[in-house]
């Protein structure tokens, strides 16, 4: 999927319309943080799990080539391969060419947001291979050629109804009056849509929730199971992980899986948590003949050292998706890109440019709930400040807001002036707007009273007022007396 | 010599009284200063006071945000304490101040100095001065929206209401989501004016939820996108900061609503 950052807005207005997605996003909005909290208040070591998974991270990300290297090592003695690819182009032609070698003709996929990150079914297809997701979410978009809208439940924007009208119309030969008014249902249908492909397919292609250093195993978690058997029924195995995904122990991977699932989805455990170790040895009775793992640069190495290199410890788990006021409204595909929420408005700029994606930072309240809920600490907010720091200093360019801005900083950096000023302002605004104590409209305030009305000032400035002595008092008389 | 109430042997207390509350509704700073009093303080407010920089800051431009922050480290720099009628413009002072001049060797141990004597209101009445004695009545039902930087970034939750379980008469009833963002957030909420209107729109819908004739809060920021959006849906639910209340300075008209009953 190509960005579209800079529609931003106009995706956004497109949302806010959007009768199917509110209410999709409604029951997002109330389930996911219900549930996450209530699992969070289950564990009583929970806050601690969150610093451990945090510290566990941080110190990869300081040592993050030695526990590279030794990955490699473990993968290459389990009889498996690593492909280094610096960017989307290399991942896209390593996994292509590992394709075509196995002479395939479909490739099952599961899992991966670094399969949309580098866009590898558009490219499979161009090389007539056809990609089949497995995952349920992804496998309802890819019937709809949409891409997903959240990190952990792609199509989060879809109601029930949506899904069984795709069905019907897509999935061909079945009785079309099949009642599909149920999830079981619909899971039941897909289901039995996608046993031939699992059986057919000539290569599996997952992601990677961490790859293990000690092992050089990779860890898939899922609720469907549909992970296990794209990685253990196809002659090749691909994994495609980004290199941040890394984690020293399988005790540290432990500790890890006891945030994640209770973060995304409120959890204990996800149904399925697998550990895929190397193709299969001559005692096994299945797995693939081949494990190849596709490891994928793409900009984060630049992160690291920068004041961005926190993002680093990002699990995917879509706590702060789930939890923000702005993805709650808009949903994710207004993001323009693969990722989303608080993290993708974080990621986004670092991966594919500021300029690019200049809304993202800017599209938050700052509330900070992201944060509270990172299980790993990440301080989005901080981040997404620092962003706007660096389009400030580099965009000299006097949009409306920023010469306003830059007029009132000047002001208040100059207290006689600045008194002059907002008194002269704020009487008139204030003898105006007094009657009614409110406006419906104001000049180039478009934004706030487009939905909302704008509360008038009360005549003169309180730190006038207050040095001409007076006090104020109960019955609001010195409003009056000193109002304009 | 700058104008000094109170009482002249209490801890001498800096109000700033942040530029919302400056311009919009000095009724606020009033009642801040009422609550020092009988809080046994010795109250200024001094007068060169303009804004905390928080727009600037939140804006990316570091420049004047930390010009206007020295400005206000040296007004406030005398004091025992500075005091804050917003959770938001208290944590700009507390938390962003040592974080804009980090690694300055002059400017970063006076932010920390500043950073520990500033303090939001009802925190600095609850949890300093442990001021129990609101003599205030308020007969009617009010919930509580605790606004985002006040909750996460100074974890004020608990002071306001300690404080409002001290007004006679008054009830409080609270929203499921009363942490929940108004959609505020500083120049979001006319930049981006479309998703600041749908998240205020399901902030007054909890609001509305709670049956509370009020809404109280410590922020004029988040009051007045509440009320701005109350008022435009017709809503005759009142909004009035905190402060308002526990000094028993209420008959004036609330955020929004027309200035006395007789004019309309
Ligand atoms: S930033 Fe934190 S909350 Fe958001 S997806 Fe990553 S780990 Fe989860």
């Amino acid at each position: 999927m190509d960005p579209q950052i800079r529609q931003f807005r106009g995706n956004a207005r497109g949302a806010i319309n959007n009768r199917n997605l509110q209410s999709a996003l409604a029951k997002l909005s109330s389930g996911f943080p219900a549930r996450r909290s209530q699992a969070a208040a289950r564990l009583p070591e929970f806050e601690a799990l969150r610093d451990e998974a945090r510290a566990i991270k941080d110190h990869v990300l300081e040592h993050l080539d030695i526990y590279l290297e030794r990955y490699e090592a473990e993968v290459m003695s389990a009889g498996g391969q690593v492909h280094w690819c610096a960017d989307a182009d290399a991942a896209r032609a390593k996994i292509t060419e590992i394709c075509k070698a196995a002479g395939a003709k479909t490739v099952t996929k599961s899992k991966s947001m670094i399969g949309e990150e580098i866009a590898i079914n558009g490219h499979l297809e161009s090389k007539d291979i056809t990609p089949v997701e497995t995952d349920l979410g992804e496998y309802i978009i890819q019937l709809r050629d949409e891409p997903p809208s959240h990190i952990i439940a792609p199509a989060v924007h879809l109601t029930m109804d949506q899904v069984a009208d795709t069905f019907m119309a897509r999935h061909e030969g079945l009785d079309p009056t099949r009642a599909l008014d149920e999830p079981r249902k619909l899971l039941e249908e897909a289901r039995a849509q996608l046993r031939d492909k699992f059986i057919g397919a000539d290569v599996g292609l997952t992601g990677a929730n961490m790859l293990i250093a000690e092992t050089g195993s990779n860890v898939l978690v899922t609720n469907e199971g549909n992970a296990d058997l794209t990685y253990s029924l196809p002659k090749v195995h691909i994994v495609i992980a980004s290199l941040e995904k890394i984690v020293p122990t399988l005790e540290d991977a432990a500790t890890i899986l006891r945030v994640l699932a209770r973060s995304a989805t409120g959890q204990e455990m996800s149904v399925y948590t697998t550990f895929c170790t190397g193709p299969r040895r001559e005692a096994d009775t299945d797995g693939p003949e081949e494990y190849h793992v596709v490891l994928l640069d793409n900009g984060r190495s630049k992160l690291i050292g920068t004041e961005f290199q926190a993002m680093l410890r990002c699990i995917r788990c879509g706590a702060c998706l789930n939890h923000c006021p702005v993805y709650q409204t808009v949903g994710g595909h207004a993001y323009g890109w693969v990722y989303s929420g608080p993290m993708g408005a974080v990621l986004v700029p670092g991966l594919i440019g500021l300029e690019e994606a200049s809304n993202l930072p800017n599209a938050s309240t700052l509330c900070g709930k992201c944060e509270s809920v990172c299980p790993m600490h990440i301080p989005l907010p901080r981040m997404l400040r620092s962003w706007r720091q660096k389009q400030f200093e580099t965009n000299r360019s006097g949009s409306f807001a920023r010469v306003a801005l830059r007029v009132w900083a000047a002001l208040a950096r100059r207290p006689g002036l600045y008194r002059l000023a907002v008194g002269l302002g704020i009487a008139g605004l204030g003898a105006w707007g007094r009657r009614r104590g409110r406006f419906a409209w104001l000049p180039m305030a478009g934004g706030w009273t487009g939905g909302r009305d704008f509360p008038a000032p009360n005549g003169d400035t309180f730190i006038a007022q207050w040095h001409q002595g007076a006090r104020g008092d109960a019955s609001g008389a010195w409003l009056r007396r000193q109002g304009p | 010599m700058e104008r000094e109430t109170g009482s002249q042997d209490g801890p001498r207390v800096g109000v700033f009284a942040t530029c919302l509350v400056d311009l919009m509704r000095p009724a606020v700073g009033f009642a801040t200063v009422r609550l020092l009093e009988r809080a046994g303080c010795r109250v200024s407010v001094p007068a060169a006071q303009t804004c905390c920089g928080q727009p600037a800051y939140n804006s990316g431009d570091n420049e004047s945000a930390t010009a206007i922050a020295c400005q206000v480290i040296n007004m406030f720099m005398s004091f025992d304490y500075v005091v804050v009628p917003s959770g938001s413009c208290a944590g700009t002072l507390k938390k962003h101040y040592p974080e804009m001049f980090a690694n300055d060797p002059i400017w970063e141990p006076r932010a920390e100095d500043l950073s520990k004597k500033t303090y939001e209101l009802t925190e600095f009445l609850v949890d300093v001065v442990k001021f129990k004695n609101v003599s205030a009545n308020w007969c009617n039902s009010v919930t509580y929206h605790d606004s985002c930087s006040g909750l996460r970034e100074l974890g004020i939750k608990n002071q306001p209401r300690a404080l409002l379980e001290n007004v006679s008469g008054l009830i409080i009833s609270e929203g499921a989501e009363a942490e929940a963002c108004c959609g505020f957030g500083g120049l979001f909420c006319v930049k981006y004016g479309d998703i600041s209107n749908e998240i205020v729109g399901r902030k007054v819908a909890d609001i509305q939820e709670t049956d509370a004739d009020m809404v109280l809060g410590g922020d004029l920021g988040c009051l007045m996108n509440i009320a701005g959006k109350l008022k435009r849906q017709g809503s005759s639910v009142e909004v009035r900061h905190v402060a308002e209340i526990l000094a028993d300075m209420h008959d004036h008209a609330a955020i929004a609503d027309p200035d006395s009953v007789e004019d309309v």
